[in-house]
């Protein structure tokens, strides 16, 4: 008895003794979910590095880990919405011409209206979408530099990834300026606080940064002839650095028509190297349904040589509620059969578009059917004709790929061809002050394709408007028109332009850049906000 | 053995005769005697002191004392906890044999508390109990129902009528924004997890409320901060029933009941529909359908459920204590289809072995659930549905909106008997909760025990969801059909040991403990899906664990029974933190004055009890729902979420990688880096609480009346983090604080008691409000706060906000102007900030949704062989954003595109609104009310067929009424945001009690 009692107060006195020493140890915890590891383990594999570059590239395609949604990588925000070319596509549309849209989402309505208020849900989540990228890039670069050094690939890796870095960081100063964060390459993840690029909202310090790295993204870029479908390429930072230089005069504060040339040289070089083709009458083949011009929009676009670089998506491996499968569902009524995805009833488009149209011109791709071109109530589908331009259909009449077709197939086409003839010849007038013969002729090139006369002299607002026949849903027109100096003031109106029906009336100058988000300055006390707002 | 202990009792009892005061040695005699319980056992430590002295001994192992007495000296008080004290006089007596018999209150007298129990009177925190006597009756089915109401500061919440529901439990009123609010629980010595379980309504489910025996809730932090890191949001102790003395007693409860839902969402009934559309959209008129639906009508049902339970207690052989049952319930909803099967086993054996040196506790408790779940879509689609359309069209087919095309519109409202029946979803699982706990009384020293509580608590639980091919509800589905597996693991294993010494020195008593604890929680989920016949997809693997390692200690500390301080300290590590920040400290002190003792009142007649007690402490807070929030993690994506590389050459997506979750070759799967706080630590929350229990007339009346105030720091917070400095814009931080307050007071009466009737008056009520005082790193006079409280109703609209200086979930809202007559106009706001524009610097805090006043009352009466009881609550100050109003209440409801058709909320009518105004303070409606809960008659039968058998027949009706003048379905909404709420239903229960 006396030795039972012994022997069981022992044993638990060893117990505990054991307890109390080995579980201590236990506190340090190690991911256990074969998805999860820390850095070290995750990144010990070319193949490893390739899916985190990969992971930089979904962040313009999709919205996060699990599709089409349930691990989000930004916050604050419904994660369909959070999607990189639906927020860009909101924000370079909805408050211009192009398009409106009536869901009475938070604060959506109010971008059609360009009345906009500084803590915006949709402008607030570009900025932390774009400068996601921008984070992430840094993460990528930073790692490869740690576990990528003996791999063949790093160096193009790295030169990806620096050129998605610029390309998110040139959307994000389109929209807010020059005194966004620089998120520095080196200081990683911790409480640091990003100082802003530049003091002032228009200046050179920000558009410096991208320059010099899409001139170092050149260097290492495959050649578009070399890359897949999707791929960062070299004349995708050509394109980029185009823009750049073309839009210097709003981005710095000043005009210099040394940028002018810089991004005709670069065009020029696009153009150039015949990579590129447009969709014409030669590319058709029996079974198609839709014109050449539409091959660029289409479920499987990424046949079309046209396109200089896009961004992929895909009905079933890239499930999201944004980019194209927002473009194509939000614009869908009751024409639902005839544009293969879901139809959400949400965008369409004004009469100020549709008029720019010359009768038979093959690019106004319209829905009219129960529609009104006039608009008198923003938040009826009905009024405003519906676009037809982006399908999930495929050349030949199917539809995409995705069975439940809620899910687009449709690359997002960010840079054609189209648009390079297009600002050839801008930077020619720019430059020069009249158009060249060769820059005319692709213009022409253009609207024959539409089926529309050629013409013979061209200025500055036509190619405003041209650019708008050719180009419109493609995310190019807010900053067109803010170029143009036509986005605000009350020179030019469109319906809903400063809240007004049915025309549009004057908006005030500083909505030419979009707010930096409360959230933001709270939390960043070296940042400050932009003009008037 | 026992020879030797004697001898080493008598050594240390000489010793103890030694220290005694000196003059207690004139003109002795001596005493001895054996203390033996009510079967005649020796009751070893039983303190037998001289009355009116300090001077006093313990009985031995065998029950034996011995005592000298001086002259005078004549009367020994002999007492034990759970017994009752019993007074003795010695006359001329050398040799006594005392019988204790159990204290018939013994378990109101005892509380469970932290790592022990404690007499009642000795409790110096804030620490409230029921017992099974005194639980709410009727159909309840989830634990939880079985106290609601009856205790001050306890709100608890079903989550709406469906049987099993979970629950949201605050206790004194939530405080902390990011991290759980839900309290710690924690089942015969084991602190379960408070997270859900895929397949399983509610996780405390899984415990059979007959089984339960005490439900005990520490409220202030001097009670809880023994479980330091986990206390903040209080701690609720669950004993179960455990056998007794005696011999076996079988007992059958059983009952049935019929629920039947009391309201509806107000929508226009066809005829109505019919007029009211002709009148404001003609256009659509030719849409309407020839039919005349009741939608809810169709997808509720009066639903009937069983309960039948069987329980063995006793004493076998009188050496072991034991208690088996056996409880299976059959649960219908009202929503049509909704179903809860529970079959629950418990076994607790409590013998006490080596003479009562040995007690041992071990229990195991198992249950299965078999759930069915009714498609909730449902109750928003028959609101939102035309009535005027059938529920099947001629073909035989399921109503629904479609295109030109024939494919369904998946922006209509579905057909709401479609989705109750074309989905099926059932799930399964099994939990075991076992535990067994040691508690030896050192033979050497009997004042020292150790304990040693092992448990186990293991769920399994699986389950599917099949989508009919049929479905028109479903586009992605349609004529293939869709099936979801899931799968959930979840285990808690727990090893807690203490040392605790008590010894009484003359008029003092004081006791000792110190103990350690380790815990470990582990998760896995699977699931998969299958479209049609396509291989499986969506496929995934979560697990995650965390462990907690704790130190803690207690002493207390009793003067003549009248002076008592508690002291404690426990030492927490969470393998959720980084090791600098991971050890959290977490004391506490109280100290209680029982007044009654005191001699100004020892005499009183009136007033029988008098303590006030005072407290404070600090406790902590760890569950943030992320297990390694810490460190740099990288995660792969799935194969939805990848980025597709096409080849120009062939026109092939490339899939260069094998996807180890399904072996297919897919696109890279990303790997995305998360965000992460290295610097993360405990949020802490510091409470002052101080009480007053009371006692009228020999505890005719009793109560007592509490303050608090608690103020929580270092806020578990998920807030902005400037961007660019983490892979999230919103990270898990200490950020913030907030402080919250209250009153709370009850009263129990016992108005009548005269021998054949009795009658019991309980009420409670607590006063509570909180405020958030801190939430951004930066200091900004402008900034408006963290928007919350999602409402449906286009994307991201949110009606509530966290603001410095107001309660959390303020209500966020515009102010609506009305017109004369007193009706809104649309879309006509108040210009708070006078700047000419409408935006959301016109927004205002109106109103929150936690109450500000909570009351139960409770009373219960019986007659000879009759009984009756009714228990209500009532709260004040609380408002419910009638979300089913403000997203259907207006005529542009009726249609979207011109393409189908909806029904529109009887609200629009008042309003006469045109289009969806969301976000006004029309519809943040108060939301006061006072809900019956249960009203129960009751006839016991006595000595049936011969004294053995005793019988109790009884009724009740659950949710008899509710008085509110909220608009809504109910007023009681955790959260306040009214939006295709289940319907609580009024349940009538005949219920059957048998014991032989």
């Amino acid at each position: 008895m006396k030795s039972y009692i012994k022997n069981m107060s022992r044993a638990a006195m060893l117990i505990a003794a054991m307890a109390t020493t080995s579980c201590v140890g236990d506190l340090d915890v190690t991911p256990i979910d074969p998805d999860v590891n820390t850095v070290d383990k995750a990144l010990n594999s070319p193949e490893a590095m390739a899916q985190a570059l990969s992971k930089v590239y979904a962040g313009f395609a999709v919205t996060g880990n699990v599709g089409p949604a349930g691990s989000g990588d930004v916050a604050g925000v419904d994660e369909g919405e959070s999607s990189y070319w639906r927020l860009w596509f909101v924000a370079q549309e909805f408050p211009t011409d192009e398009a409106v849209n009536g869901w009475g989402d938070k604060d959506l309505p109010t971008l059609s209206q360009v009345s906009w208020t500084a803590d915006n849900s949709f402008t607030r989540a570009f900025y932390y979408r774009s400068l996601y990228q921008v984070t992430l890039a840094n993460e990528f670069i930073r790692q490869a530099a740690a576990y990528g050094t003996e791999y063949a690939d790093t160096d193009r890796q790295v030169g990806e990834a620096r050129f998605l870095r610029a390309l998110a960081y040139y959307h994000a100063l389109d929209m807010f300026g020059n005194k966004l964060p620089n998120i520095e390459e080196d200081k990683g993840v911790g409480a640091w606080l990003p100082q802003p690029w530049g003091q002032s909202e228009r200046g050179p310090e920000l558009f410096d940064f991208i320059e010099s790295e899409l001139m170092a993204a050149i260097e290492v870029l495959p050649a578009a002839a070399e890359a897949f479908v999707g791929q960062a390429n070299k004349d995708a930072a050509k394109m980029t650095l185009a823009k750049l230089y073309l839009n210097h005069a709003v981005y710095r504060g000043q005009e210099d028509v040394a940028y002018y040339q810089k991004g005709k040289t670069m065009v020029d070089e696009v153009i150039a190297n015949g990579s590129f083709d447009l969709m014409d009458a030669d590319d058709v083949a029996g079974t198609d349904a839709y014109s050449p011009y539409e091959f660029n929009f289409l479920a499987d676009n990424h046949t079309s040589n046209e396109i200089i670089f896009a961004i992929s998506q895909d009905g079933n491996y890239s499930r999201t509620y944004g980019g194209t499968t927002f473009i194509v569902n939000a614009a869908t009524g009751a024409n639902k059969d005839n544009m293969g995805g879901g139809a959400w009833y949400g965008t369409r488009t004004t009469k100020a578009l549709v008029n720019l149209f010359e009768a038979d011109d093959a690019r106004a791709l319209w829905f009219t059917d129960g529609h009104n071109l006039e608009i008198t109530d923003q938040s009826l589908f009905t009024e405003g004709y519906a676009v037809t331009k982006f399908k999930n259909m495929k050349r030949d009449g199917s539809k995409g790929d995705n069975a439940s077709s809620e899910f687009v197939d449709t690359d997002v086409p960010v840079y054609r061809l189209a648009d390079a003839y297009l600002m050839a010849a801008e930077l020619d007038i720019r430059i020069n002050g009249s158009v060249s013969a060769t820059s005319l002729d692709m213009v022409n090139e253009l609207r024959t394709r539409a089926g529309v006369g050629a013409v013979t002299s061209i200025d500055l607002d036509f190619i405003l408007d041209e650019r708008a026949r050719e180009l419109y849903w493609e995310a190019h027109r807010r900053t067109d028109l803010i170029r143009f100096g036509k986005f605000t003031g009350g020179d030019y109106v469109w319906p809903l332009k400063g809240n007004s029906l049915p025309d549009g009336g004057s908006i005030s100058a500083h909505y030419e850049l979009m707010p930096i988000p409360p959230s933001d300055l709270n939390a960043n006390p070296n940042l400050s906000q932009n003009a008037g707002y | 053995m026992r020879i030797k202990l004697h001898n080493l009792y008598s050594l240390l009892f000489a010793m103890m005769l030694y220290i005694l005061p000196a003059h207690s040695w004139a003109q002795e005699r001596a005493v001895s005697g054996t203390v033996l319980d009510e079967t005649g056992s020796p009751l070893p430590g039983v303190s037998v002191v001289v009355k009116g002295t300090t001077k006093g001994a313990a009985t031995d192992f065998d029950g034996r004392f011995q005592l000298l007495l001086n002259n005078g000296e004549d009367v020994l008080t002999i007492s034990y906890i759970g017994y009752t004290s019993k007074d003795i006089t010695v006359g001329n007596q050398t040799s006594l044999s005392i019988s204790l018999s159990p204290d018939a209150d013994q378990l109101e007298e005892v509380v469970v508390i932290g790592y022990g129990s404690v007499k009642k009177d000795d409790l110096t925190g804030s620490v409230q109990s029921v017992t099974a006597a005194d639980f709410n009756q009727g159909a309840i089915t989830s634990p939880q129902e079985l106290v609601n109401g009856k205790m001050p500061g306890v709100q608890i919440v079903n989550g709406g009528g469906s049987p099993g529901a979970a629950a949201t439990i605050r206790i004194r009123g939530g405080s902390s924004l990011s991290a759980s609010n839900d309290p710690l629980i924690i089942i015969d010595g084991v602190p379960v997890s408070n997270e859900g379980v895929a397949g399983m309504r509610n996780p405390l489910n899984t415990i059979n409320p007959n089984d339960i025996e005490t439900f005990t809730v520490l409220k202030d932090a001097s009670a809880t901060a023994i479980y330091g890191s986990r206390a903040s949001a209080g701690v609720i102790i669950i004993t179960t029933k455990k056998g007794s003395k005696g011999g076996l007693q079988i007992n059958y409860a059983g009952n049935v009941s019929v629920s039947t839902p009391t309201q509806f969402v107000d929508v226009l009934d066809a005829d109505k529909y019919r007029e009211v559309l002709v009148a404001q959209k003609p256009a659509v008129e030719g849409l309407m359908g020839d039919a005349s639906t009741n939608w809810q009508e169709e997808i509720y049902q009066n639903a009937i459920s069983t309960d039948h339970n069987v329980s063995v207690a006793g004493n076998i052989a009188d050496v072991l204590p034991v208690r088996a049952s056996i409880g299976y319930n059959n649960s219908e909803g009202v929503l049509r289809g909704d179903n809860l099967q529970r079959t629950t086993a418990t076994l607790n054996l409590n013998p006490k072995l080596f003479d009562d040196h040995l007690k041992v506790d071990a229990s195991v408790k198992f249950s299965n659930i078999q759930n069915t779940f009714a498609n909730q879509g449902a109750i928003g689609a028959a609101a939102a549905m035309d009535p005027t359309q059938p529920i099947k069209n001629e073909n035989g087919e399921y109503f629904s909106w479609t295109n030109p095309d024939g494919s369904p519109i998946n922006i209509a409202p579905a057909n709401p008997v479609a989705l109750l029946n074309q989905r099926t979803d059932v799930s399964a699982g099994n939990r075991v909760i076992a535990n067994a706990q040691l508690d030896y009384k050192f033979h050497f020293l009997p004042e020292l025990r150790a304990n040693l509580n092992v448990a186990t608590d293991r769920i399994m639980s699986e389950g599917e969801t099949v989508t009919s091919p049929e479905a028109m509800f479903n586009v992605e589905s349609l004529g293939k059909g869709l099936r979801t597996e899931y799968t959930s693991e979840k285990s808690n294993d727990l090893l807690d040991f203490y040392l605790q010494y008590a010894k009484e020195f003359g008029e003092s008593r004081f006791d000792i403990m110190g103990g350690y604890s380790y815990q470990h929680f582990y998760t896995e989920n699977t699931g998969r899906e299958f479209l049609g016949d396509e291989a499986e997809r969506g496929v995934y693997v979560d697990r995650y664990e965390n462990y907690l390692v704790s130190f803690f200690g207690r002493a207390n500390y009793s003067l003549k029974d009248r002076y008592m301080v508690t002291v404690t300290l426990r030492n927490d590590g969470s393998s959720r933190f980084a090791p600098e920040n991971r050890w959290g400290l977490f004391p506490s002190a109280a100290l209680a004055w029982n007044i009654k003792k005191e001699g100004f009142l020892a005499g009183s007649e009136t007033i029988s009890a008098l303590k006030f007690r005072a407290g404070y402490g600090v406790t902590g807070q760890q569950d943030i729902f992320d297990n390694y929030p810490y460190f740099g993690k990288y995660t792969r994506g799935n194969e939805f979420a990848t980025y597709t590389f096409v080849d120009p050459a062939t026109g092939q997506i490339m899939t260069p990688m094998v996807d180890p979750n399904t072996g297919r070759n897919v696109p890279y799967l990303s790997l995305r880096p998360e965000a992460y706080n290295k610097d993360l630590k405990w949020e802490e929350a510091t409470t002052y609480n101080v009480g007053i229990d009371y006692g009228f007339y020999d505890d005719r009346i009793t109560g007592s009346l509490e303050a608090y105030y608690k103020q929580n720091t270092d806020l578990l917070n998920t807030v902005d983090i400037p961007v660019g400095s983490n892979f999230n814009n919103r990270v898990i931080s200490n950020i913030g604080s907030m402080e919250a307050r209250g009153v709370e007071f009850s009263i129990n009466t016992k108005l009548v008691n005269n021998g054949d009737l009795f009658w019991d008056l309980g009420f409670n009520v607590a006063v509570q409000d909180n405020q958030i005082t801190q939430l951004t790193q930066v200091e900004s006079e402008t900034y408006l706060g963290v928007e919350t409280g999602d409402i449906a109703g286009g994307t991201g609209n949110r009606v509530q906000i966290h603001t410095v200086g107001h309660p959390a979930y303020s209500f966020f809202v515009y102010e609506q102007v009305y017109d004369n007559e007193g009706n809104p106009i649309e879309n006509m706001f108040v210009d708070r900030n006078e700047d000419g524009k409408i935006n959301d610097f016109d927004k205002y805090h109106f109103n929150q949704s936690a109450p500000q006043v909570l009351m139960g009352i409770n009373t219960s009466v019986s007659y000879k062989n009759w009984e009756f009881s009714a228990s209500g609550r009532a709260n004040f100050g609380n408002a419910v954003y009638n979300n089913m109003a403000a997203l259907n209440g207006h005529y542009n409801d009726f249609e979207t595109s011109g393409q189908f058709l909806g029904n529109i909320n009887a609200n629009a009518l008042e309003t006469n609104f045109n289009t969806e105004i969301l976000l006004s303070d029309y519809y943040v409606q108060d939301a006061s009310f006072f809900r019956m809960d249960n009203i129960m008659v009751g006839y016991n039968v006595k000595s049936l067929f011969g004294d053995s058998i005793n019988a109790r027949v009884y009724g009740t009706v659950n949710n008899a009424f509710v008085i509110s003048n909220y608009e809504g379905i109910d007023p009681e909404i955790f959260g306040g945001i009214d939006n295709s709420f289940y319907p609580r239903p009024r349940t009538f229960m005949l219920g059957v009690n048998v014991s032989f």
